[in-house]
């Protein structure tokens, strides 16, 4: 049976706070996922290597050519200073895309998971939300191990750098909704080149590899509406000391998204296995 | 077989029997497809009830609805004395779910499934883990409590999917088409299991659309076509109502077939209720099978080879709906 199209969607439509907790048995599926997780703990580890191979080739390699960079409220920093939090904040957007869509469309297409979880008393908020909870668990280790590399490479300027590991798990649940989200419309495995088209270009101008002064205004323009320019921006300032009003509106965008994500995300996984 | 669930308060006093589904004019659409046309179903509590019906009949949608994942379309609909729409989660802690397909969880092994699922539905670990062990023996799988799903066989993956949607001591258990598949002992083994649910007093829904299973299993059950139910009963009264004690099967070859059986009916043979014209063979409901041959005989129709035998479900059907049951 497919393509319900006037039938209405039985999942009680209540926006309440709690409701966005969803039957409360999110923690069951991350434990789930954690069970799946120690029988194949080689996928674990490719997470972690990613960001510090583009660091050590961009940061230090590239960097002993570049020499300095003018950094967030104008101070100079070293090149390698100034790529390694972009790093932190892309790794975390990867992450997340990766778990909240390769992932995810299995379960949802081919595993079956869900459905069985939908057996159950747990409805698809717990799903939603037990998905996105262990992407970020797995993220969380994944920048901490990540942000301890930094602080051995004397790359981190202050206490504020420990903001930003809560910074790079709202980059995480930012793009993990989304990308659910975004994994709800997919049908078959060539739309994750779709994916692709919108994450690689976000990685390479969002302000990662230089400043976004080297454009021209109006490109500049077009870079600050990239997601990942706000997360880079978010973290560059915390591990760097130099924190700034507009971290507000990093974060504030970064928290949209989240919200609109879960929310795309519930009624869509509703829409899709409760026909 | 008691329930752990704290939702038993929204209930009745269990010691009286209640019905476990109730349904009037319940109906679901597909767009424009009419999957299910205005059913009307009572499945007491203890009772084995079958949805019998050919694929696209309406029963994987009917069963659907009542497992609350399927919203209802129409019509009134009542779950252990619930509501499907406001009630879902409540009804199902108290159900247990064997679908069509095994959606088992392949990358666990088979003790983390159950235990997994245990906590879906929220069950404290203690608990569950004292029933992984019952349910292991039950569905004769303690040898492989640690194996990986994947490497089961589909019969041990089946009685696995069953095991585990008893994990919350279900009071009824919807059973999707629960031995389609299956080689012939997997389902003996299967149907084993089942009778022994029953005999706990473990009501059973189950879909099928093998005659000898429902006639195995089921107390009573309804055949569904194009979605509405054309026939209800036990399996006895529907072989009495609808067809002759005895049936006799004649053979006359594939090319002489079609000719033979409009042959056949149009002697008009007094002791013959009905003729259903199969592409290989006619079934013949009547009332004295030698008497029906000798006819035959003299009339110079001489079947290539005959069978007397008891009628069926699969009789009852063929002559409810005049086609094959195999689609």
């Amino acid at each position: 049976m497919s393509a319900p199209s006037a039938v209405s969607v039985a999942a009680p439509a209540r926006l309440t706070p709690l409701a966005l907790l969803g039957a409360g048995r999110a923690h069951t599926l991350m434990f789930r996922n954690y069970l799946s997780a120690r029988s194949h703990p080689v996928v674990f580890f490719g997470g972690f290597l990613e960001p510090v191979f583009y660091l050590f080739s961009l940061g230090v390699g590239l960097g002993a050519l570049v020499g300095d960079v003018t950094g967030p409220n104008g101070v100079t920093v070293t090149y390698v200073e100034f790529v390694a939090p972009a790093m932190l904040a892309a790794s975390a957007m990867n992450g997340a895309i990766t778990e909240s869509t390769f992932n995810i469309f299995f379960k949802l297409r081919f595993g079956k998971l869900y459905d069985a979880m939908l057996a159950t008393p747990m409805v698809p908020m717990d799903i939603a939300v037990g998905e996105i909870g262990w992407s970020q668990v797995r993220g969380a280790a994944y920048s901490t191990a990540f942000l301890v590399v930094m602080a051995f490479m004397g790359l981190v300027r202050g206490w504020t750098a420990l903001l930003a590991l809560p910074a790079a798990g709202l980059i995480g649940l930012a793009f993990g909704a989304v990308g659910m989200a975004a994994t709800t419309f997919m049908t078959s495995w060539r739309d994750f080149d779709l994916v692709q088209l919108f994450v690689l270009p976000m990685f390479l101008f969002s302000a990662t590899f230089y400043p976004l002064e080297v454009y021209p205004g109006w490109l500049q323009a077009v870079a600050r509406v990239s997601p990942l320019y706000h997360g880079t921006a978010l973290v560059r300032g915390l591990v760097l000391a130099e924190p700034s009003w507009s971290m507000v509106t990093n974060v504030a965008v970064l928290v949209a998204m989240s919200v609109a994500g879960l929310l795309v995300a519930r009624r869509r996984l509703a829409t899709l296995l409760l026909t | 077989m008691s329930t752990t669930s704290a939702t038993d308060a929204a209930t009745a006093d269990p010691a009286v029997p209640m019905a476990a589904v109730v349904a009037r004019g319940l109906t679901k659409h597909f767009g424009d497809l009419v999957a299910v046309d205005g059913i009307d179903i009572d499945v007491a509590a203890g009772e084995t009830f079958a949805f019998l019906g050919a694929n696209g009949a309406g029963k994987t949608s009917a069963m659907r609805m009542i497992a609350t994942v399927s919203p209802v379309t129409a019509g009134d609909l009542r779950v252990l004395g619930m509501d499907p729409t406001a009630d879902g989660p409540a009804i199902r802690s108290r159900l247990g779910v064997v679908p069509q397909e095994d959606n088992l969880d392949l990358e666990l092994t088979v003790r983390e499934n159950l235990l997994v699922y245990g906590l879906y539905h929220g069950l404290p670990r203690p608990l569950i883990r004292a029933r992984i062990d019952e349910l292991l023996a039950f569905a004769q799988l303690t040898d492989k409590a640690d194996n990986e799903v994947e490497s089961l066989s589909g019969g041990m993956k089946r009685r696995l999917t069953i095991a585990r949607a008893l994990v919350n001591e279900p009071d009824l258990v919807l059973l999707d088409e629960p031995t389609t598949g299956l080689d012939p002992q997997a389902r003996h083994v299967l149907w084993d299991r089942l009778h022994e649910l029953r005999s706990r007093g473990v009501t059973l829904l189950l879909t099928t659309h093998y005659m000898d299973e429902a006639e195995q299993l089921a107390d009573r059950l309804v055949i569904m076509d194009h979605g509405r139910i054309i026939a209800e009963g036990s399996p006895r009264e529907l072989i009495e109502r609808h067809v002759t004690r005895e049936v006799l099967e004649v053979r006359f070859g594939s090319g002489r077939q079609p000719a033979a059986t409009d042959a056949l009916l149009a002697l008009g043979l007094p002791e013959v209720d009905a003729v259903e014209g199969l592409a290989e063979r006619a079934i013949v409901h009547t009332r004295d099978a030698q008497a029906t041959l000798d006819a035959l005989d003299r009339h110079d129709l001489r079947p290539r080879g005959h069978l007397t035998r008891r009628a069926t479900l699969e009789d009852v059907f063929l002559r409810l709906t005049g086609r094959q049951l195999v689609d």
